[in-house]
Protein backbone atom coordinates (compact mmCIF):
# COMPACT_ATOMS: atom_id res chain seq x y z
CA UNK A 1 0.00 0.00 0.00
CA UNK A 2 1.14 3.30 -1.18
CA UNK A 3 0.08 6.41 -0.18
CA UNK A 4 0.27 9.87 -1.84
CA UNK A 5 1.75 12.80 0.07
CA UNK A 6 1.94 16.54 -0.74
CA UNK A 7 5.45 17.12 -2.06
CA UNK A 8 6.38 19.89 -0.49
CA UNK A 9 6.37 19.98 3.35
CA UNK A 10 3.74 21.72 5.59
CA UNK A 11 5.53 24.84 7.29
CA UNK A 12 5.76 25.03 11.40
CA UNK A 13 3.29 24.11 13.58
CA UNK A 14 2.22 25.41 16.99
CA UNK A 15 3.79 23.03 19.51
CA UNK A 16 1.41 22.92 23.07
CA UNK A 17 1.77 24.07 25.37
CA UNK A 18 -0.68 27.07 24.40
CA UNK A 19 -3.67 28.84 25.17
CA UNK A 20 -6.36 29.77 22.48
CA UNK A 21 -9.71 31.22 23.71
CA UNK A 22 -12.41 30.03 21.49
CA UNK A 23 -15.51 31.72 19.82
CA UNK A 24 -17.48 31.38 23.23
CA UNK A 25 -14.57 32.85 24.81
CA UNK A 26 -13.71 30.03 26.75
CA UNK A 27 -9.99 29.84 27.73
CA UNK A 28 -8.94 26.73 26.82
CA UNK A 29 -5.26 25.07 27.30
CA UNK A 30 -3.48 22.84 24.78
CA UNK A 31 -1.05 20.51 25.91
CA UNK A 32 0.79 17.32 25.43
CA UNK A 33 -0.79 14.16 27.08
CA UNK A 34 0.47 10.74 28.31
CA UNK A 35 -0.26 7.79 30.56
CA UNK A 36 -0.60 10.40 33.64
CA UNK A 37 -3.76 11.94 31.72
CA UNK A 38 -5.75 8.39 31.29
CA UNK A 39 -8.31 9.19 34.13
CA UNK A 40 -9.31 12.73 32.69
CA UNK A 41 -9.16 11.22 29.28
CA UNK A 42 -11.34 8.19 30.02
CA UNK A 43 -13.31 10.73 31.30
CA UNK A 44 -14.02 12.52 28.19
CA UNK A 45 -14.20 9.77 26.46
CA UNK A 46 -16.70 8.17 28.98
CA UNK A 47 -18.80 11.26 28.17
CA UNK A 48 -18.60 11.31 24.76
CA UNK A 49 -22.00 11.66 22.50
CA UNK A 50 -22.33 8.19 20.64
CA UNK A 51 -23.38 10.05 17.90
CA UNK A 52 -19.85 11.28 17.23
CA UNK A 53 -18.06 8.21 17.13
CA UNK A 54 -16.42 7.82 13.87
CA UNK A 55 -15.45 4.05 12.03
CA UNK A 56 -15.72 2.22 15.66
CA UNK A 57 -13.96 4.98 17.62
CA UNK A 58 -14.28 5.81 20.86
CA UNK A 59 -15.47 2.78 21.79
CA UNK A 60 -18.68 2.64 23.79
CA UNK A 61 -17.91 1.09 26.85
CA UNK A 62 -15.44 2.25 29.78
CA UNK A 63 -13.76 -1.17 29.27
CA UNK A 64 -13.75 -1.10 25.95
CA UNK A 65 -12.15 2.56 26.15
CA UNK A 66 -9.77 2.05 28.74
CA UNK A 67 -8.65 -1.02 26.11
CA UNK A 68 -8.34 1.50 23.39
CA UNK A 69 -6.30 3.94 25.46
CA UNK A 70 -3.76 1.71 26.26
CA UNK A 71 -2.85 1.42 22.41
CA UNK A 72 -3.41 5.30 21.89
CA UNK A 73 -1.20 6.01 25.53
CA UNK A 74 2.03 3.88 24.46
CA UNK A 75 5.37 5.69 24.27
CA UNK A 76 4.89 5.68 20.57
CA UNK A 77 2.14 7.69 20.10
CA UNK A 78 1.68 11.30 20.36
CA UNK A 79 -0.88 12.80 22.58
CA UNK A 80 -2.16 16.43 22.91
CA UNK A 81 -5.46 17.13 25.04
CA UNK A 82 -7.48 20.22 25.58
CA UNK A 83 -8.05 21.07 29.01
CA UNK A 84 -10.91 23.60 29.85
CA UNK A 85 -11.83 24.08 33.97
CA UNK A 86 -9.39 21.03 34.97
CA UNK A 87 -11.32 18.64 32.63
CA UNK A 88 -10.32 17.03 28.95
CA UNK A 89 -12.96 18.62 26.33
CA UNK A 90 -10.44 17.21 23.39
CA UNK A 91 -7.90 14.83 22.48
CA UNK A 92 -6.28 14.07 19.42
CA UNK A 93 -3.34 11.62 18.86
CA UNK A 94 -0.54 10.26 16.31
CA UNK A 95 -0.33 6.54 16.20
CA UNK A 96 2.39 4.85 14.14
CA UNK A 97 1.01 2.28 11.73
CA UNK A 98 2.90 -0.92 10.10
CA UNK A 99 5.05 1.38 7.64
CA UNK A 100 6.20 4.15 9.96
CA UNK A 101 3.67 6.67 9.18
CA UNK A 102 0.98 7.60 11.72
CA UNK A 103 -2.73 7.95 11.76
CA UNK A 104 -4.14 11.23 13.32
CA UNK A 105 -8.11 11.12 14.82
CA UNK A 106 -9.29 13.72 16.96
CA UNK A 107 -12.38 13.84 18.94
CA UNK A 108 -14.20 16.98 20.69
CA UNK A 109 -16.73 16.89 23.00
CA UNK A 110 -20.27 18.20 21.63
CA UNK A 111 -20.21 21.34 24.13
CA UNK A 112 -16.98 22.50 22.70
CA UNK A 113 -17.61 21.47 19.12
CA UNK A 114 -17.94 24.37 16.26
CA UNK A 115 -15.91 26.63 18.83
CA UNK A 116 -12.43 26.59 16.97
CA UNK A 117 -10.89 24.25 19.18
CA UNK A 118 -10.71 21.19 16.77
CA UNK A 119 -8.50 23.32 14.31
CA UNK A 120 -6.09 24.38 17.46
CA UNK A 121 -5.98 20.81 18.68
CA UNK A 122 -5.63 19.58 15.30
CA UNK A 123 -2.69 22.38 14.68
CA UNK A 124 -1.17 22.11 18.14
CA UNK A 125 -0.96 17.58 17.77
CA UNK A 126 0.99 18.51 14.44
CA UNK A 127 3.45 21.02 16.16
CA UNK A 128 4.03 18.28 18.72
CA UNK A 129 4.64 15.63 15.84
CA UNK A 130 7.26 18.32 14.10
CA UNK A 131 9.19 18.04 17.48
CA UNK A 132 8.74 14.58 17.81
CA UNK A 133 10.10 14.36 14.22
CA UNK A 134 7.28 12.45 12.72
CA UNK A 135 7.11 13.22 9.00
CA UNK A 136 4.23 11.34 8.01
CA UNK A 137 0.43 11.97 9.00
CA UNK A 138 -2.37 10.26 6.80
CA UNK A 139 -6.43 10.32 8.34
CA UNK A 140 -9.44 8.55 7.09
CA UNK A 141 -12.50 10.34 7.24
CA UNK A 142 -16.45 9.21 6.41
CA UNK A 143 -17.71 11.17 2.79
CA UNK A 144 -20.78 13.22 4.64
CA UNK A 145 -18.51 14.15 7.23
CA UNK A 146 -17.90 17.81 5.63
CA UNK A 147 -16.94 20.01 9.03
CA UNK A 148 -14.11 17.41 9.66
CA UNK A 149 -12.59 17.24 6.18
CA UNK A 150 -12.82 20.92 5.52
CA UNK A 151 -10.95 21.67 9.14
CA UNK A 152 -8.40 18.81 7.53
CA UNK A 153 -8.52 20.92 4.02
CA UNK A 154 -7.64 24.12 6.24
CA UNK A 155 -4.34 22.62 7.87
CA UNK A 156 -2.81 21.57 5.28
CA UNK A 157 -4.26 18.14 4.33
CA UNK A 158 -4.42 16.59 0.99
CA UNK A 159 -6.66 14.20 0.01
CA UNK A 160 -4.49 10.75 -1.14
CA UNK A 161 -7.45 8.24 -2.15
CA UNK A 162 -11.67 9.52 -2.65
CA UNK A 163 -12.37 6.34 -4.07
CA UNK A 164 -13.57 4.31 -1.04
CA UNK A 165 -16.36 4.89 1.65
CA UNK A 166 -13.92 6.88 3.69
CA UNK A 167 -12.05 9.52 2.47
CA UNK A 168 -8.23 9.23 2.92
CA UNK A 169 -6.26 12.37 3.46
CA UNK A 170 -2.51 13.14 4.49
CA UNK A 171 0.09 15.71 5.08
CA UNK A 172 4.19 15.76 5.30
CA UNK A 173 5.79 17.52 8.03
CA UNK B 1 -30.59 -21.56 2.16
CA UNK B 2 -27.50 -21.29 -0.56
CA UNK B 3 -24.73 -19.26 0.86
CA UNK B 4 -21.96 -18.01 -1.16
CA UNK B 5 -18.83 -17.25 1.44
CA UNK B 6 -16.06 -15.16 -0.05
CA UNK B 7 -12.57 -15.81 1.28
CA UNK B 8 -9.82 -13.57 0.26
CA UNK B 9 -6.99 -15.07 2.92
CA UNK B 10 -7.19 -11.59 5.23
CA UNK B 11 -7.38 -12.44 9.21
CA UNK B 12 -11.18 -11.50 8.86
CA UNK B 13 -12.27 -13.89 6.17
CA UNK B 14 -10.85 -16.74 7.87
CA UNK B 15 -13.03 -15.90 10.92
CA UNK B 16 -15.99 -15.20 9.17
CA UNK B 17 -15.42 -18.62 7.43
CA UNK B 18 -15.55 -20.26 10.85
CA UNK B 19 -18.73 -18.32 11.75
CA UNK B 20 -20.17 -19.42 8.40
CA UNK B 21 -18.86 -22.85 8.87
CA UNK B 22 -20.87 -22.54 12.59
CA UNK B 23 -23.78 -21.38 11.93
CA UNK B 24 -24.09 -24.03 8.01
CA UNK B 25 -23.73 -26.78 10.64
CA UNK B 26 -26.53 -25.66 12.58
CA UNK B 27 -29.14 -24.37 9.75
CA UNK B 28 -28.10 -27.46 7.22
CA UNK B 29 -27.30 -24.40 4.81
CA UNK B 30 -25.83 -25.05 1.68
CA UNK B 31 -22.18 -23.56 1.20
CA UNK B 32 -20.00 -22.50 -1.30
CA UNK B 33 -16.53 -20.92 -0.79
CA UNK B 34 -15.49 -18.59 -3.64
CA UNK B 35 -11.74 -18.16 -3.11
CA UNK B 36 -10.12 -15.14 -4.37
CA UNK B 37 -6.78 -13.54 -3.81
CA UNK B 38 -7.30 -10.16 -2.06
CA UNK B 39 -4.56 -7.57 -2.96
CA UNK B 40 -5.18 -5.78 0.34
CA UNK B 41 -4.01 -9.31 2.19
CA UNK B 42 -0.74 -10.78 2.52
CA UNK B 43 -1.27 -14.22 1.18
CA UNK B 44 -2.30 -15.86 -2.08
CA UNK B 45 -4.63 -17.76 -3.83
CA UNK B 46 -3.17 -21.30 -3.30
CA UNK B 47 -2.30 -20.54 0.81
CA UNK B 48 -6.02 -19.73 1.24
CA UNK B 49 -7.44 -22.98 -0.58
CA UNK B 50 -4.95 -24.68 1.87
CA UNK B 51 -6.78 -23.26 5.10
CA UNK B 52 -10.06 -23.52 4.00
CA UNK B 53 -9.52 -27.44 2.87
CA UNK B 54 -7.85 -28.11 6.59
CA UNK B 55 -10.50 -25.82 8.35
CA UNK B 56 -13.38 -27.99 6.54
CA UNK B 57 -11.79 -31.45 7.49
CA UNK B 58 -10.98 -30.15 10.93
CA UNK B 59 -15.03 -29.37 11.16
CA UNK B 60 -15.88 -32.57 9.01
CA UNK B 61 -18.09 -30.28 6.98
CA UNK B 62 -18.73 -30.42 3.52
CA UNK B 63 -18.65 -27.20 1.22
CA UNK B 64 -18.42 -26.99 -2.42
CA UNK B 65 -14.78 -25.04 -3.26
CA UNK B 66 -14.32 -23.12 -6.49
CA UNK B 67 -10.97 -20.17 -6.96
CA UNK B 68 -12.10 -16.85 -8.66
CA UNK B 69 -9.56 -15.04 -10.81
CA UNK B 70 -9.93 -12.17 -12.47
CA UNK B 71 -9.48 -8.10 -11.59
CA UNK B 72 -11.96 -7.72 -9.55
CA UNK B 73 -13.08 -10.32 -7.25
CA UNK B 74 -16.26 -8.67 -5.88
CA UNK B 75 -17.42 -7.98 -9.30
CA UNK B 76 -17.50 -12.05 -9.33
CA UNK B 77 -18.83 -12.57 -6.51
CA UNK B 78 -21.77 -10.68 -7.20
CA UNK B 79 -22.36 -11.96 -10.86
CA UNK B 80 -22.17 -15.94 -9.41
CA UNK B 81 -24.67 -14.80 -6.33
CA UNK B 82 -26.92 -13.68 -9.47
CA UNK B 83 -25.97 -16.10 -12.05
CA UNK B 84 -26.41 -18.96 -9.98
CA UNK B 85 -29.08 -18.49 -7.71
CA UNK B 86 -27.43 -17.71 -4.50
CA UNK B 87 -29.80 -16.88 -1.46
CA UNK B 88 -27.01 -15.03 0.18
CA UNK B 89 -23.43 -13.89 0.14
CA UNK B 90 -21.23 -13.74 3.06
CA UNK B 91 -17.89 -11.85 3.81
CA UNK B 92 -15.49 -11.33 6.73
CA UNK B 93 -14.20 -7.51 6.66
CA UNK B 94 -13.86 -4.05 8.68
CA UNK B 95 -10.24 -4.47 9.39
CA UNK B 96 -9.21 -2.26 11.99
CA UNK B 97 -5.82 0.37 11.90
CA UNK B 98 -3.88 0.19 14.63
CA UNK B 99 -5.12 3.38 16.42
CA UNK B 100 -8.52 2.03 16.26
CA UNK B 101 -10.44 3.02 13.07
CA UNK B 102 -12.76 0.22 10.84
CA UNK B 103 -11.98 0.49 7.46
CA UNK B 104 -13.77 -1.67 5.00
CA UNK B 105 -11.62 -2.82 1.93
CA UNK B 106 -12.46 -2.62 -1.88
CA UNK B 107 -13.62 -6.36 -2.22
CA UNK B 108 -16.14 -5.82 0.55
CA UNK B 109 -17.33 -2.68 -0.73
CA UNK B 110 -18.16 -3.48 -4.20
CA UNK B 111 -20.10 -6.44 -3.26
CA UNK B 112 -22.43 -4.12 -0.54
CA UNK B 113 -22.47 -1.23 -3.20
CA UNK B 114 -23.86 -3.60 -6.25
CA UNK B 115 -24.78 -6.76 -5.29
CA UNK B 116 -28.48 -7.78 -5.67
CA UNK B 117 -28.59 -10.93 -3.53
CA UNK B 118 -28.73 -9.86 0.39
CA UNK B 119 -25.02 -9.56 2.20
CA UNK B 120 -23.89 -10.71 5.64
CA UNK B 121 -20.72 -8.52 6.85
CA UNK B 122 -18.88 -10.54 9.35
CA UNK B 123 -16.28 -8.17 11.57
Amino acid sequence: MSRTYPDEPASEFPAPPRTVTDKEGREVELVPADEADREAIVAMYVDFDPADRAQGIPPAKEEGIRNWLDTILDGDCVNVVARYDGDVVGHATLVPDRHGEHELAIFVLQSFQGAGIGTALVETLLGQGQRAGIEKVWLTVERWNDAAASLYRKVGFETSNAESFEIEMAIRL
Amino acid sequence: MHILLGVGGSQLSYHALDETIARAQETDDDLTIAIFDNEEADTDAEAVRERVESTLSETNFEASIRTIGGESPGSELVDIAESEGFDRIVLGGGERSTLGKIQLGSVVEFVLLNAQTPVTLIR
